[in-house]
């Protein structure tokens, strides 16, 4: 004992401390981005935006110009082609919202306040999850207190990571905000484990791999789930442009489906990180089937984890077939999709509370 | 159903003259006013089979081949994968015979109206019931069925060249052009040049040149779904060789690969006894940790089981240590560190002071984590003191934590102060009749207790590692020696596993080539305009999940306009910015 486990004690603490500041840190994006939608559906832009209807947004199909490097050799400036892009017969052409902020400089500031906040709570978030780790001297992920710590922080990151790319996701930023805070509260209050040693089937280098890749694609297929969810609202808005007759959502809600990514956008956004996600989830089936071989000395048993995994991955497999099927694009896919995450939810929270299986030693 | 930007419009015309166009949209990949107006340029941009949605009017064998068509499309393989994953959670919720058999009887004796019911629906064992099988099945041979034809288009596209042009390259869903004053022939075959340097495959007709990319997504999506029949298949296998059972060794004690040796044993309905590979193991030491404090205390930390092993009848003896997470790999088998316990080590001399017993005695565990062990010895050859023959058993506990106050369990797992508490009987074990007997009971029905010399209380007593007990008057003496650890090891042997393996990886892949590598075309038409000059047009299609179509078009554009400048630098591509953004190169084309 004594002086190694004291200092084990001090880094959870220090951990659960830094866990706590990143939630306040949390709530403090959460009220900026309130305030960057707030503002931005005062702004004209979201106005015209909403009064969009398709023939002038058939106007607004506009053709894309390509950055491409200039090729040439100094001898003749060569322009760059213009590139005439037509959509998908059937899918409608409305451009993407202008965002959050609806293009008001107000809006915008806290947006950027709120994602500046994001990457401070992030990052003390990770010093949470770094000091737990170095506490139980091992990876973070022997129980669903570490798990979901783990999890969020993924979600965060890997957010974070697309805005970098210059991808267009900040309007996923109060969805994603709003659940890491759930995640974490529920987290600290329910699913709250003292740091400890894990018993020993759990020690094995594929905790390591099986583990983190299954945290890695669960958080972003999150992303991928919210945006699909999102697309739903996004097309029958669309829809409801379209025609103007039928039934309406209301003006608050019109105000903010207005402002976010076009139905195709989302549906592609959603797409993409479903189908990079899914050879991922196919690894880590690979992973923990490997595993189980060595720990338990099958490699497939059957056990409700395996088959909650399983039925995620079919169900995602479903997803990806009804894309490449007629008559099951768009809205249906969706509704797969959506299905999918929750067979990945149920995976993670009702398997481990709900049913018992070889999984559930690490305790809730 | 083909997956190019021009499905949905397909989709929908296909629905209205679905009768009509079927025979068509078979032969093209997909079907309807759009895909005509393509032409052939957008067929066959993937391999995937042609949806069909009419009904044979047609005697026995077009019901067949329509019942074949059907199970082989995308949308029946969607719905038997569909079926397949919620036919799999019962499996999760209801108790399984195959994982936990007590679970099973305690589920049925609590819920006596539901259980004839799951039982008429094998529910209690999903993963190898009718309706189960019949789901996988059906998606097997959808697969099969699904693949072949594919792979022979595939190979009849590898040996083909790309489609040519469309006529109206405007309708597709990239476009761009330029006017130049090159001469068309140039043009075209300084784009030839630059798609082959492109890795594009590429041919000319005409005045135009059509290049196509991304194969491998083909292949990939091949090697994934032929991966998956390959799996499925080396787990069937699996199943029906398989050997798993399990044998308890104490320290000291040993394992050779035979029926005999195992306590039990279950095997493939394929399997026979002398598919046994030989080797033999010893186990020489056991060693464990526990959690001593905090709210896990108790819990294992280390468990290793160090063994000798000797591959073969006469192969040399090597050493190993068996963990939790690593298992002896030996001729295919696999032997795994299961559980662990106490064995006391005993002498037990009868009345006459001759040794009657000598060796470890297993207990059963009757607390999960403190290892306390209750165990019996039966001594049926035993004779008093007065030579008379007698049949003698000891009955109690063993305790790895003894902490008198706190009565016959142990308190924790290690040997920390290891007591055997017992008591003993005399008189007639019932061993004689020969019904089989539990080691681990005693039929009391005819023995009698032995008593203290006071003749009222029972006689006990707790032996700490060297003690002696002596029986009272002189009847006999038991020695506890010392403690020896036992393990239980599951051998188990899965024929499939390799192969499986080799599957997985194999989908895996297959499934990154299939969905990040892109297939796609490009077309190049050049040719002289009313006034002179050429006008250069170039078109791209994909799958509309490929977002970076028109950014490679234009970066193809650019590399083209080196060799086929545009004609006017003041005004370059204004022809790209039409009226009527549908067709905006009308007045310029040829
Ligand atoms: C039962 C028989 C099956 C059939 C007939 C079938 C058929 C197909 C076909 C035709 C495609 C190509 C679609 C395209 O080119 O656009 C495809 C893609 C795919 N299949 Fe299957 N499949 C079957 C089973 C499975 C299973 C069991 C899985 C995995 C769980 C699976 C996973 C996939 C994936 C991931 C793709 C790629 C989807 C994409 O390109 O977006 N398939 N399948």
């Amino acid at each position: 004992m004594n002086l190694a486990a004291a200092v084990n004690e001090n880094l959870a603490h220090y951990s659960n401390v830094l866990i706590y500041t990143a939630m306040a840190v949390y709530t403090l994006a959460f009220l900026a981005h309130i305030a960057e939608w707030v503002f931005g559906s005062r702004s004209a832009v979201g106005r015209t935006a909403a009064a969009i209807t398709p023939e002038t947004a058939a106007a607004n199909r506009a053709s894309v110009t390509v950055r491409t490097a200039e090729k040439g050799g100094g001898t003749a400036v060569l322009e760059r082609p213009k590139v005439i892009t037509r959509s998908a017969p059937g899918s409608r052409d409305v451009p993407d919202g202008p965002g959050a902020a609806g293009g008001t400089e107000q809006g915008d500031v806290y947006g950027r306040i709120a994602v500046g906040l994001t990457v401070l709570a992030f990052l003390t978030h990770a010093g949470g999850v770094l000091t737990r780790a170095l506490s139980v001297e091992r990876a973070p992920w022997g129980n669903m207190y570490e798990f979901s710590t783990t999890f969020g922080m993924v979600a965060v990151a890997t957010y974070l990571v697309l805005l970098a790319l210059k991808k267009n996701v900040r309007w996923i930023g109060l969805p994603l905000v709003t659940t890491v805070l759930l995640d974490l509260g529920l987290a600290v209050s329910v699913l709250y484990t003292d740091s400890d040693q894990l018993v020993p089937a759990l020690h094995s280098y594929w905790l390591w791999i099986h583990v983190s890749c299954a945290i890695i694609s669960g958080a972003s297929l999150y992303m991928g789930a919210v945006s699909t969810l999102l697309y739903l609202f996004r097309d029958r808005y669309e829809a409801q442009l379209e025609n103007p007759e039928g039934k309406q959502y209301r003006q608050a809600v019109k105000s903010v489906l207005a402002r976010v990514p076009s139905a195709a956008s989302l549906d592609k956004f959603a797409y993409r990180i479903n189908a990079t996600v899914f050879p991922l989830w196919t690894f880590t089936i690979i992973a923990g089937a490997i595993w189980a071989e060595a720990a338990w000395g099958r490699y497939w048993g059957w056990d409700p984890k395996e088959v909650w995994s399983f039925i995620t991955w079919v169900a995602y497999a479903c997803y990806l077939h009804a894309r490449a099927t007629a008559g099951w694009k768009g809205r249906k896919a969706a509704y797969l999709a959506l299905i999918a995450f929750a067979c990945y939810l149920f995976n993670y929270y009702g398997v481990n509370i709900f049913i018992t299986g070889k999984h559930s030693y690490a305790g809730v | 159903m083909s997956t190019t930007d021009t499905d949905s419009a397909a989709e929908k015309a296909a629905g209205q003259a679905a009768a009509k166009t079927a025979e068509e949209a078979a032969d093209s990949g997909a079907g309807g006013a759009e895909e005509r107006e393509l032409g052939a340029a957008g067929s066959q941009l993937s391999t995937a089979p042609a949806e069909e949605i009419n009904v044979p009017s047609l005697g026995p064998l077009g019901w067949v081949r329509w019942f074949w068509r059907q199970l082989t499309s995308m949308r029946v393989a969607l719905l038997l994968l569909f079926l397949l994953s919620l036919g799999s959670i019962p499996g999760s919720l209801i108790p399984q015979t195959s994982i936990d058999q007590l679970k099973v009887q305690d589920f049925k004796d609590k819920h006596p109206t539901v259980t004839p019911i799951y039982e008429k629906l094998q529910l209690f064992h999903v993963y190898s019931s009718v309706w189960f099988s019949a789901i996988y099945i059906l998606l097997f041979i959808s697969l099969i069925g699904c693949i072949v034809p594919r792979t022979w288009q595939f190979v009849g596209q590898l040996r083909g060249r790309p489609p040519a042009a469309p006529r109206r390259l405007t309708r597709l869903p990239a476009y761009t052009t330029w006017r130049s004053d090159a001469e068309p022939e140039k043009v075209l075959e300084a784009a030839q040049r630059i798609m082959k340097r492109r890795r594009f495959r590429s041919q000319l007709t005409g005045n135009a040149v059509a290049a196509e990319k991304g194969y491998l997504r083909e292949v990939g999506n091949l090697l994934f779904h032929t991966a998956l029949i390959v799996l499925l298949v080396s787990f069937a296998a699996g199943q029906l060789w398989k050997t798993e059972g399990s044998s308890l060794i104490t320290e000291g004690g040993g394992f050779s690969n035979s029926l005999t040796q195992y306590d039990d044993i279950k095997t493939g309905q394929l399997f026979q006894s002398d598919d046994l590979a030989p080797f033999s193991f010893q186990l020489d030491k056991f060693h464990a940790t526990y959690e001593r404090s905090g709210p896990q205390m108790r819990t294992p930390r280390t468990f290793r089981a160090d063994v000798t092993y000797w591959d073969g009848v006469d192969g040399a003896a090597r050493k190993k240590s068996i963990k939790v997470n690593e298992p002896l790999e030996i001729q295919n088998y696999k032997v795994f560190l299961l559980n662990h316990g106490y064995s006391p080590v005993v002498t037990v001399r009868d009345g006459q002071g001759d040794v009657v017993h000598k060796g470890p005695v297993v207990g059963l565990p009757i607390d999960g984590a403190n290892l306390t062990e209750s165990m019996v010895i039966k001594l049926g050859d035993y004779r008093d003191k007065n030579g008379k023959r007698d049949q003698v058993a000891y009955q109690g506990q063993f305790l790895p934590t003894w902490v008198r106050s706190k009565g016959m369990f142990s308190q924790f797992p290690a040997l920390d102060n290891p007591a055997l508490v017992l008591t003993a009987y005399h008189g007639s074990l019932g061993i004689d009749g020969g019904t089989p007997q539990s080691v681990y009971q005693l039929d009391k029905s005819r023995m009698k207790q032995y008593l203290e010399p006071d003749g009222k209380t029972k006689f006990a007593r707790a032996l700490a590692p060297g003690d002696t007990m002596k029986l009272p008057n002189g009847e006999g003496s038991l020695t506890f020696d010392g403690v020896k650890s036992w393990a239980s090891f599951q051998i188990s042997h899965k024929p499939g596993d390799q192969t499986a393996l080799l599957g997985a990886v194999g989908a895996l892949v297959g499934l990154v080539g299939s969905l990040f590598i892109q297939r796609r075309r490009v077309w190049v038409r050049a040719a002289k305009g009313d006034d002179g000059a050429t006008v250069v047009e170039m078109a791209g299609l994909g799958r509309s999940e490929y977002a970076k179509l028109p950014e490679e078009l234009a970066e193809l554009a650019v590399r083209l306009q080196t060799d086929a400048p545009p004609a006017d630098p003041e005004k370059p591509g204004d022809t790209a910015e039409p009226v009527d953004p549908a067709d905006p190169a009308e007045g310029a084309r040829a």
